[in-house]
């Protein structure tokens, strides 16, 4: 991926030489032309076509935003209700990212879910540990939600 | 009231919002029973809190005086990407110094799993 742009960059700076306009404006549009080449050429390269991977990113950090004001309004609900009735607990989850920095951002994710709350991640990175407020209903629904992350976060790394 | 007025009014809703948020997050740190528990409102509602705030201000100054904050921004992304890594080391620090949980239901894997690992520091 930072080979791509490295060369979409190089080729928008060709553009704003061969146009002799050094202007954000001229570079915007090289940038553009560079990118309608890389596609074109994109079968040459090991790696995917990287704007894929910038439309996984976003797709990511809108999930993010989602959940977190999801697992806020979840936590209102439980602050405000006159009862508490929870029952929390710890429960293992074995994941299938390897990377540091993959488990990094599903560890922060699950943190930002509503009711979960990552306390331990094992050493070989295979296991997260959670803590869940209301473990009966929130297990279930849990395992979807972090198939979704999971398979957002590799969409990315892939 | 005119429409400029209006305009500007989205800036103070957000910071309204979030103010809210960081207040009942205040409560559930009360409320809660315990640690693990309390680090959930305190995680979540602050962070969402803190973020609608410094939103609300970005906001607010864009519009009035049409000046774009990049540090109010980067301010932002740093919360984003710390709280919630700031709430799973007091947590992990809480099991590790023998915090009891509350009235628990499952307690899964974590504690054989921790054991195990004193045993291989013995061994």
């Amino acid at each position: 991926m930072a080979f791509q742009m490295l060369l979409n960059f190089f080729l928008a700076f060709t553009w704003m030489f061969l146009k002799t306009t050094f202007t954000p404006a001229s570079f915007l549009v090289g940038y553009f032309w560079g990118l309608v080449i890389l596609f074109i050429f994109r079968s040459y390269f090991s790696e995917r076509f990287y704007l894929h991977r910038v439309i996984a990113i976003i797709k990511l950090f809108f999930l993010f935003l989602k959940e977190l004001v999801l697992s806020n309004l979840s936590v209102l609900k439980l602050v405000i209700s006159p009862k508490l009735s929870i029952k929390p607990g710890i429960f293992a989850l074995p994941v299938e990212v390897e990377k540091d920095w993959e488990i990094m951002l599903l560890a922060n994710l699950i943190t930002l879910t509503p009711g979960t709350l990552t306390v331990e991640v094992s050493g070989d990175n295979k296991t997260l540990y959670i803590h869940a407020v209301n473990i009966d209903d929130v297990k279930d629904s849990i395992n979807g939600i972090k198939d979704t992350f999971e398979k957002a976060i590799m969409e990315v790394s892939r | 009231m005119s429409a400029r007025e209006l305009i500007e009014l989205i800036g103070p809703l957000f910071i309204f919002i979030g103010t809210i948020f960081t207040f009942l997050s205040a409560i559930g740190l009360i409320r809660l029973p315990d640690v693990y528990t309390r680090s959930h409102a305190a995680s979540k509602s602050t962070t969402l809190g803190v973020l609608c705030t410094l939103f609300g201000a970005f906001l607010f100054f864009v519009i009035t005086e049409e000046f774009v904050s990049i540090r109010l921004l980067l301010g932002i992304f740093f919360v984003f990407l710390t709280a919630p890594i700031a709430a799973h080391m007091i947590c992990r620090a809480a099991y590790r110094s023998n915090v009891e949980l509350a009235e628990q239901s499952v307690q899964d894997d974590l504690k054989p799993f921790l054991k195990e690992e004193g045993m291989k520091d013995q061994v």
